[in-house]
């Protein structure tokens, strides 16, 4: 290899495509009024203190984190609803596998309602469910947990919203600028396009890469149905070229 | 050759809500015994090298009111400048520093870490880049986590031949970068992150 350039060998990021993710500022979403930075983002490319992140190993996580029907029970009773295992693989925009990154993931119980002070949903609290789990990806990338699907509920921005079923994620990936938090849809709901948080995203292909897919053939018989949400990082050029395990 | 490209596009953000605290800081919202301690909350250990200190300020909206339910990640070298990264397959061994912590905002909007004064990192350029610490923000109506950086007061020279600061055509918004320094036992370096308004903290798209 060597006398050959290669252009993207400096590994940095793809530059992200902020006109596929939300914009700052969306007026049907009204908190983000005075929570929207009016200046323009300061376009930089990320030096090695982006390029950088924090890694979590194995030995951070308990048997049950990645179990929220059971990992909350107060007594051995599980959580009340819809059984799920929901799974999926985290990539990077070149395909690649994230391997061994941590993912986070948080949610309202059957009824749509969060175990959190603040939250004053007339919806009864399941007091065996917590609502919050996380996972590391293993060597392919893949992640997953067991669940209670989440009910929709309402919330103080028009004067009739809904959020639809959904799951918060947080993934941090390999460099810190791929940080991203993000929301998991359920196939078919109709609720999806009437709510203002997802109506943020401006693509409807965007959209549809939020929306988690009903996986008959891993439903587990007499159990729990399957979702497949898999989730995409920016890509870093240095993998084009470079098919290190760690590459990302 | 083929000519690569993209084959993907990045799953797109989404907003942390209001809640955010139940994934990324279950302890401190009530949901205990899920796990031990929330992450980030302790960004030191005895055996951890550099001077301590305490990084501290609020998150501040347009209106001039407290983003009291954001939640704060900072990632930041260590006393030599380096990072603990990439990972390696037996990196379960437990580093005295990582580099990374999390804090929730308080009812005020303000947020604690103690942590120590990183060493400097190369830049693009080759040339040191002045000691800082990075931030992102994520919150109830923030679509996607901003992107920032803290530098400290006390590395005037530094922050004058800093790549980034440079980059800041603006010098009037450098200062919003710029932590002050509180002499003390440990010393405190204060910044408030204004998301909107006059003093607005420059974010980057890096």
């Amino acid at each position: 290899m060597s006398g050959i350039i290669l252009p993207g060998a400096d590994g940095a990021l793809y530059q992200r495509d902020r006109a596929w993710h939300p914009p700052a500022d969306t007026p049907t979403y009204k908190s983000t009024t005075f929570r929207a930075p009016k200046q323009s983002l300061l376009a930089l490319g990320p030096t090695k203190s982006e390029l950088s992140g924090p890694t979590f190993g194995h030995e951070k996580l308990g048997a049950l984190d990645n179990d929220l029907i059971r990992n909350f029970s107060q007594d051995g009773t599980e959580a009340i609803g819809q059984r799920l295992v929901v799974y999926g693989q985290v990539l990077d925009e070149n395909a690649r596998p994230v391997p061994r990154t941590l993912v986070e993931f948080w949610q309202a119980n059957a009824g749509g309602r969060y175990r959190h002070k603040k939250e004053g949903y007339l919806a009864a609290i399941d007091p065996n469910f917590g609502g919050f789990g996380r996972a590391l990806t293993d060597e392919n990338g893949f992640y997953s947990f067991r669940t209670i699907k989440p009910g929709a509920y309402p919330w103080p921005n028009g004067g009739n919203d809904w959020r639809p079923a959904h799951i918060h994620f947080s993934v941090f990936g390999h460099a810190f600028a791929q940080r991203l938090i993000t929301q998991m849809y359920f196939e078919g709901d109709p609720m999806i396009w009437q709510c203002p948080i997802v109506g943020t995203v401006p693509d409807k292909a965007g959209i549809d890469q939020l929306i988690a897919r009903l996986d008959r053939h891993n439903t587990a018989p007499m159990d729990a149905l399957a979702y497949r949400f898999d989730i995409v990082l920016r890509g870093r050029r240095s993998t084009m070229f470079e098919n290190k395990l760690e590459g990302n | 050759m083929l000519h690569p490209v993209p084959t993907l596009k990045e799953t797109p953000s989404q907003t942390a809500g209001p809640y955010v605290h139940i994934g990324m800081t279950p302890n401190f919202c009530g949901i205990t015994g899920v796990i031990d301690a929330d992450m980030g909350l302790s960004m030191l250990t005895p055996d951890t090298k550099g001077q301590r200190i305490v990084i501290t300020g609020r998150v501040i909206d347009g209106s001039g009111a407290p983003v009291a339910d954001a939640v704060i990640e900072i990632w930041q070298a260590d006393a030599d400048g380096g990072f603990v990264t990439p990972p390696s397959r037996d990196s379960n061994s437990r580093p005295s520093f990582l580099g990374w912590g999390r804090q929730p905002a308080d009812a005020e909007g303000s947020f604690t870490f103690e942590t120590i004064k990183p060493g400097p990192v190369a830049g693009p350029d080759g040339r040191p880049q002045a000691p800082h610490v990075s931030l992102w923000i994520v919150a109830r109506g923030i679509n996607i986590g901003l992107q920032t950086r803290l530098y400290f007061s006390d590395e005037a020279a530094a922050n004058a031949e800093d790549y980034v600061l440079n980059k800041i055509m603006d010098k009037r918004r450098r200062p919003t970068l710029i932590a002050q320094k509180q002499d003390g036992d440990v010393p405190r370096y204060v910044l408030d992150i204004h998301l909107q308004g006059p003093n607005e903290t420059v974010f980057f798209d890096f």
